[in-house]
């Protein structure tokens, strides 16, 4: 069990994500998380006003059940599988994140950006709603997220998928590129 | 309850490998928008082989599902341009956060709750986009 202690590669962790699309597919289900989104508005009744929340949401508990486990998930990998070590990145990574001045190779994540003490700083707050708020639409304009895109709708060979992956990483590489910079220096 | 059991425990198996692949690490993340590393390539890349692998297994040899039906796997929608706008804004907001959806979950449990306020914004977007769905292209 010692394998267990160290951060999983990619050529074990990739497997095990096919593995999780099988099983779902198994279990007659799919995979696809952005889901949840809606899902928790249509719970909370957007869907008497708004007919987008208006549909079976009770056939998606299931999602809801598998991202309770998913967070239980993650709670056991950080207390009982060393999970939370710091995550090293490469040389060239390290440089450019010393020029924004956040800390590379201390903690899992940037305690800048993700620290109490930060939480409720203007800025800080700013930063998670509104990288929220683009998640939350951009998955639900575009019909899912990584996991219903990238991982589902690529092994089902989907057009739609390719370009919605495309999209992420567009969007990503100007996130980084362009405005992580002026955000952070 | 047999059911929601097992989708429990997947969730938590779930959990557990995208913690330890630190897939859910902002650093991760960046990492992988600037081409730094192959780690998040090679998860993503051989899952999809794989994922392709199965779901050809799945409809040639109707597998069925647990309940004994055949494996149903309805195509996405082909709607390009939502794809392409709606991607490259979901993009936007997993660069900025480092999080895509399931890894928000997961962080929750991990005990940063910080999370907690992308997930409100996610749940705020979302209803936006169902607001005002009719007056975007798809």
């Amino acid at each position: 069990m010692e394998f267990l202690q160290d951060p999983f590669p990619w050529y074990i962790a990739g497997p095990l994500i096919a593995i999780n699309l099988f099983l779902l597919f198994y279990m007659g289900e799919r995979f696809g998380l952005s889901r949840s989104f809606r899902t928790a508005c249509s719970i909370a009744g957007a869907g008497k006003k708004f007919p987008f929340f208006n549909y079976e949401w009770k056939k998606e508990i299931w999602l809801m059940i598998y991202l309770l486990g998913s967070a239980i998930g993650g709670f056991i990998a950080f207390q009982f599988l060393n999970a939370g070590a710091p995550v090293i990145v490469s040389a060239k990574t390290t440089i450019a994140l010393q020029q924004l001045n956040i800390t590379p190779n201390q903690s899992f994540e940037p305690q800048e950006i993700f620290s109490y003490v930060h939480l409720f700083t203007p800025k800080n707050f700013i930063l998670l709603l509104s990288g929220g708020i683009l998640i939350g639409f951009g998955t639900r304009w575009a019909g899912g997220c990584t996991s219903g895109h990238a991982i589902s709708g690529l092994s089902d060979l989907q057009l739609s998928s390719l370009i919605a992956v495309i999209g992420f990483f567009t969007g990503g590489l100007i996130m980084t590129h362009l405005f992580i910079p002026l955000i952070f220096k | 309850m047999r059911r929601n059991s097992i989708f429990l425990l997947l969730g938590v198996f779930f959990g557990i490998v995208l913690t330890k692949a630190q897939v859910i690490s902002w650093f991760r993340i960046y990492e992988m928008f600037r081409f730094e590393s192959f780690h998040m390539y090679g998860i993503i890349g051989s899952a999809v082989l794989l994922g392709i692998i199965i779901v050809q297994l799945i409809k040639r040899k109707k597998l069925k599902t647990i309940d004994g039906d055949i494996i149903q796997i309805s195509p996405k929608a082909n709607t390009y341009k939502a794809s392409i706008f709606g991607g490259t804004i979901f993009g936007l907001g997993w660069a900025l956060v480092g999080a895509c959806p399931g890894p928000i979950y997961i962080l929750l449990g991990a005990g940063y709750a910080a999370l907690i306020i992308v997930w409100i914004g996610a749940l705020l977007g979302t209803f936006l986009y169902g607001v005002i769905k009719e007056k975007l292209p798809h």
